[in-house]
């Protein structure tokens, strides 16, 4: 199962960054975040599974789907890169990925020995705690983040102009 | 845990997934592609995070709650950049960020 989420992570997040279609490359993207939920399913972390799926899948995807069709012909081929950028941008991910993994292959992690039940309640219990490595200062500035970044994506898109 | 599978393997396919965005924030010229690989790139740290919080620190909770908040950011982001990109578009009739050269000079 693992190795089959896997491949679908890697094969469409390829194909999300070089798809010359942008309703496609959106779709493609919805089927990396459906698959990266997955991995936290197997992984028996359910509620950021959950998450996952209903803000990333769910909220993002289909924000990015309307701007697709609000912006864009379906069907039309988007202007691919030139031949030079590709290869610099290819050499740039590929040397950046190579240098990474061969830090963590050669890097001994100390894995823990037991697995710990995982109890949702603790989650909300540290997002509201005020004591000691209690969560609930950043949980606050990302609700007021939330709000004025709403307010803002109404007042950018709902500007008038004059011309 | 999964028989079999360790930390490594994660991290493995969420560095390819990071670099892949990276990838395409660098090739794209259109914006809202561009957005996609952003988001591409936000996914993989957040895997990182709960892949860390599982094998490495089972017993808190800090990976998780990073990762919520790493979502919520991008949410906030992906509403404000849609927003900047359709008004973009009124003013250009376009989405291609070589258009974009208003604030350039």
């Amino acid at each position: 199962m693992f190795y089959i989420l896997a491949a679908v992570i890697l094969i469409f997040s390829f194909l999300a960054v070089t798809s010359r279609k942008v309703m496609r490359a959106t779709v493609y993207l919805l089927f990396v975040l459906l698959a990266t939920a997955g991995l936290y399913f197997i992984i028996d972390y359910n509620f950021m599974a959950g998450i996952q799926l209903i803000v990333y899948a769910g909220g993002i995807v289909a924000l990015i789907v309307f701007a697709v069709m609000l912006t864009e012909r379906i069907g039309d081929k988007i202007e691919g890169p030139s031949t030079m950028q590709m290869i610099l941008a290819a050499l740039v991910s590929v040397i950046g990925a190579g240098v990474t993994i061969s830090v963590l292959l050669g890097h001994n992690f100390k894995q823990a020995s037991q697995d710990v039940g995982q109890d949702v309640s603790r989650i909300g219990e540290n997002l509201l705690n005020y004591g000691d490595g209690g969560y609930v200062l950043p949980f606050e500035v990302v609700s007021i983040l939330l709000l004025a970044s709403m307010i803002a994506a109404i007042v950018v898109a709902k500007r008038k102009f004059e011309n | 845990m999964i028989q079999g599978i360790g930390v490594t393997d994660f991290f493995i396919i969420s560095t390819l997934m990071f670099f892949m965005g990276v990838y395409g924030f660098i090739t794209r010229k259109n914006l809202i592609t561009i957005l996609i690989a952003i988001e591409l790139i936000l996914n993989a740290v957040a895997i990182n995070f709960v892949i860390i919080n599982k094998y490495l620190y089972p017993e808190g909770l800090h990976g998780q709650i990073f990762s919520i908040f790493i979502i919520a950011v991008a949410a906030a982001e992906v509403a404000i950049a849609i927003a900047i990109v359709i008004d973009f578009y009124r003013t250009h009739k376009s989405v291609s960020v070589e258009e974009g050269e208003m604030m350039k000079y």
